[in-house]
This record gives structure tokens, sequence and C-alpha cells, in this order.
């Protein structure tokens, strides 16, 4: 029976209609859209045609989208740079055993499942000013203004450290796992051979966490590009420019200023940064695979 | 030695009561927010637990009974309930052909299925707006503004973890086992139901529930899809920004409730969370 492949086909066959109704059919379509002048705002609201490259010929000189892709991938690195640093650490101290550690490791669960929209509500309730304690908390003891509203870097910053509650969580409870899947006879030899503790974690559990890490940055730093709903919460994009990231300009500009034509040009290009990212690390994690096998 | 011992012990402990802390204090002052009146949440932030008789429980009857959250209260149980339902059933028979069968191009297959997940989801808003509200369309019905656009939808994301999660439970399940019902004259259906179905239990729960709670939790493609009939909570919630003179203590009240799944699911799949997120590369 299973060398019967039409029943095969046919079990998947649900699956891939799917597939092309809502994720291939959109592509081409955006793909299709992104090659027209199309406004329906403008004076003239149907779709011409101006050359294959109209749409990009200007996206590559719009300033302010390329800063939201740059302002995106620095916000990916920075996050993920204290996400990985703070994370390993809360990983290795979960190996040794401590009072109460199953209860802390259960509250550190509670981020993952709170959806980015909460997420971007529960920092504004707290953060924001006149209401959020952490404003008056440090302005009485520090004397310091927070007010995210008006300061751009202080926006930016905040939506960092929203970002790392939200998801240093994730990285300490990969890292853990894969801390606690280690091999245990190379600590054996390493702490027979005098090895400290410093020189084991460098030389035997860095590069046997290799494998794990990257899954890690490569999950990260994919969420981190798509980051939308929290930012779009707490801040809106501002103030300015200072939290715009790609997935928020291209909604500016598609559902406000209704540039379709040239909002398709931008998912385009935004979808193809994101794969090639993507692409790169997926080839480093299987060259790194195949080394080891 | 045995003091350096007791002293990082201590230190641990110290760190992770802070990180509690950290975690648990927003959220803390979210449910604050949330019994207290517009006046009592004027000026100096009172960070002193609200008694039960004097809980402001306007914040919670003003949305969900007086107000239209309700709805969407329960536009997000009818989509999430439903897609996590449909991607469970699709996902199990896909995995199932993947698996088995020597299909031309099955591992092009599952990459392609990968692939869709990957994507942002903002560089679809568009298209998929334009294709919901103008293009699939029956006489007069269009996808957008529809509880059943919303489910369809959210299978591009749930559908390819779903396989990758039960994809490696599914080929743990000995193939001689289905051949042997098979010779014995059963169908592709009880081999389903007597065979696969309870012994990939837990792995089909664990996928159910992640696939509800992602679908419970989306907002971006819900906001842009969506208008007055099929509106989910986190649009609900989203809403708040934008009034003037934002009521804080019902914004934290609705976010409290849309809080409510995930906690459930908090307590039941505890365990699989890692190995789910990241698509099971790390077991949990």
């Amino acid at each position: 029976m299973f060398s019967n492949n039409k029943t095969g086909w046919l079990l998947l066959t649900p699956t891939i209609l799917i597939l092309i109704l809502v994720g291939l059919v959109p592509f081409f379509y955006v793909l299709y859209v992104g090659f027209f002048k199309w406004n329906p705002l403008a004076v003239d609201p149907s779709m011409q045609f101006e050359g294959f490259g109209y749409n990009y010929r200007q996206l590559i000189f719009d300033e302010v989208f390329l800063s939201s892709i740059w302002r995106s991938i620095r916000f990916a690195v920075v996050t993920l740079f204290f996400e990985l640093s703070l994370g390993f650490i809360l990983a290795l101290s979960l190996l040794s055993s401590f009072p109460f550690k199953s209860f802390f490791r259960g509250v550190h669960t509670l981020p993952l499942v709170i959806a980015p929209i909460v997420v971007g509500s529960i920092f504004k309730l707290f953060t924001v000013q006149g209401l959020g304690p952490l404003p008056h908390f440090l302005k009485d003891f520090f004397g310091y203004t927070l007010n995210y509203g008006l300061n751009a870097d202080q926006a930016f910053w905040m939506i960092v450290i929203m970002d790392i509650w939200h998801w240093t969580p994730f990285v300490t409870l990969t890292l853990l796992a894969g801390l606690s899947a280690l091999p245990q006879d190379p600590y054996e030899s390493a702490k027979i051979d005098g090895a400290n503790n410093f020189q084991i974690f460098i030389y035997i559990t860095i590069p046997m966490m290799v494998p794990v890490l990257i899954v890690v940055i490569f999950i990260r730093l994919m969420d981190s590009l798509k980051i939308v709903d929290e930012v779009w919460m707490l801040t809106g994009g501002g103030p300015g420019y200072a939290t715009r990231f790609t997935g928020i300009h291209i909604w500016k500009e598609v559902f406000e200023k209704r540039f379709y034509g040239f909002g398709s040009a931008m998912s385009i290009l935004y979808l193809y940064i994101t794969i090639v990212i993507c692409w790169l690390l997926y080839s480093v994690m299987v060259s790194r695979g195949k080394s080891e096998d | 030695m045995k003091i350096r011992k007791v002293i990082g012990k201590i230190s641990t402990t110290i760190l992770w009561t802070i990180l509690t802390l950290i975690t648990l204090f927003p959220i803390y002052w979210m449910v604050l927010v949330s019994t207290r009146t517009p006046v009592e949440l004027f000026g100096k932030p009172d960070l002193s637990p609200t008694f039960f008789q004097k809980i402001h429980w306007k914040n919670f009857t003003k949305p969900f009974i007086d107000g239209i959250y309700s709805d969407y209260l329960f536009n997000s149980i009818i989509v999430a309930t439903s897609n996590a339902a449909l991607v469970t059933v699709l996902a199990l028979m896909a995995t199932y052909a993947l698996s088995r069968f020597k299909l031309p191009g099955s591992e092009s297959i599952f990459f392609w299925t990968m692939t869709n997940r990957m994507a942002p989801p903002a560089a679809f808003m568009l298209p998929l707006f334009l294709l919901f509200s103008t293009v699939f369309k029956f006489g007069d019905f269009t996808l957008f503004d529809t509880k059943i656009g919303l489910i369809l939808l959210y299978c591009v994301f749930n559908l390819p973890f779903a396989i990758w999660l039960l994809k490696g439970i599914i080929d743990g399940i000995p193939k001689e086992l289905d051949e042997a019902m098979i010779v014995d004259g059963a169908n592709l259906f009880t081999v389903f139901w007597k065979l696969i179905i309870p012994l990939a239990a837990p792995g089909i729960a664990v996928t159910s529930l992640l696939s509800f709670l992602f679908a419970w939790n989306e907002y971006l493609l819900a906001s842009t899809l969506t208008s007055v009939y099929a509106r989910t909570i986190p649009t609900g919630l989203s809403e708040f920004v934008t009034t003037t003179g934002t009521n804080w203590g019902t914004m934290a009240a609705v976010a409290l409730v849309s809080m409510i799944p995930a906690l459930i699911f908090l307590f039941l799949v505890q365990r699989y969370i890692v190995a789910g997120l990241t698509f099971g590369a790390v077991k949990g």
C-alpha cells in the first residue's frame, strides 16, 4: 500500500492547496503589484505600468525605507547580544541546584506564552508618563526623566528592554535543553587534567554548544526582523522615525498612505533581505552539521 | 570549598529572585491597574494590592458585558479553536504521507512548507488584504473580515511548524506496525484511529495547543484583514492606543482577560515549550 503514491498525494493535497492559496498566491501577487504604480487615493487610482523597475528604482533611494532596514538589523543584533549573554548565564546557573529552582524556572517561562501585543500593553502601562511606576521611580530616585514619547534614544532602548524581557526566557530554556544534553565524558577528563571552570567553559562547553547556539541565533534573528506588534502598541513607530522598523514602515506606507505599488516593492525587498539572512544562517547550520558527521 | 559552594548557592538564589521580580512586577502592575478607577490611577502610582471589596469591576463589565469585547472574545475562541483543529488534522495527514510514502520531491515539499513560516507577516499584509477583499470572491462573499479567512490564513504559519513537530514523532513509530495492520485488512482510517493517533497522542496535544496559542496571539494580520465582524481580542486591545485619553483600567482588564489561555496553556505544556518553539531542533 505504501508503494501506491496516489494515497500519499491525496493525504498531502489539502495542505498543499491551502499553502498555495494563502502562501504562494500572495507572494506572486505582491510581486506582480510591485511592477505597477498604484495608489487608490491618487488622482488616477488605477494601476499604471511604468516599467518593471519603476518602484524598485525609487526604493533604492528611499532613505526612510533603507534606514528602517538598518534599524531593524541593528535592533536584531543588539537584542541578540543581550539575550544570548544573559540567557547563557541563566542557563548555566540552572544546571546547579538551588532553593525554589523549579518555581523560578516556571515564572521565567511565563513571558514566552504572552502575546506580543499584550507584552506591548503591559509595558505601556508600566512605563507610560503619568501612569507607570517606572518613570516615577526613575524621577524620584535618580532624577532621570523617562519619556519615550519625546526622546528617540529612550524609545529605541525601551523596545530593546521589552524584547529582552520577552525573549530571554526562550534563549535560557533552549540553551538549558542543549546544555543538559551534552555528554559528560569531556568534562570528567578535563577535570582530571586540572582545568579550571573558566577553561572548561571556553574550551569544552562553548565548542560543544555551537549547534544549539546557531539554532537560537537563527530563530531570534528571524523573529527580531519581523517585530511589529509590541512596537506598534508601545510607541507606534515614533517619536519621529526612532522605532520605525521595516514592518511598521510598510504598514504606514500601505495602510495610511495607500502606496500599493510602492508598498509591494518594499514587501518584496523586505522578504528578499530576510530570506538572504535566513539562507546564510541556514547554510552555516548545514555546513556545521556536515563537518560533525 | 564548602563555604564557596554555599555562597554560590545564595548568590544564584538572589539573582533569580531579582529576575523573578523583574518578570512579575510589570504584570502585577497591570493587574493593579485593572482593578482601579481612573481617579485612583491619577498621580503617584500606588503599588499596594487592591482589596477585593474595592475592585473596580466596571473595568471588566464595561468592555465585556456592555461593550463589543465579548464579540471579539467569541471570535478569538472560534478562530483559534477551529484553526488548531484544522491544522492538527491536516498536519497529521501530511506528515503521514511524508513519513511513510516514497513521494518524488517530498523533501522539497517539506522544505517549501517550512519557508512559509520564516517569511515576515508584514510582507504579506498588503497582498493578503488585496486578495481577501477583491480577488478571492464568490458572488458577494469575500474572505475579508470573515473568521474563515483568518482560520485559513493562520494555516500558513501553523502548518509548517505542526508538520515539523509531528514528523519526528511519526517517524518514530515503526513502519512495520502499520504494515501489519494493513496486511490484516485494515484501511488507512483504521490505521490512523487505532495506531497513529493513540501512539502520537502527546505530540498531537502539544501541536494543537501551540497552534491554538499562536492563532490566539496573532495580531498584525488579524488587524489588517478584519474590520467589524471578525475582529479578535488582540486587535481589540490595539484599539485602545488610538483613542484619545486612553482608559487604562479597561485596557489592563482586556489585556488580562486575553492572557488567560496563555496561563492555562503554560501549566499544561511547560515541558514541551522549548521543543515547540525551536521547531524541535532542540529537544526541551
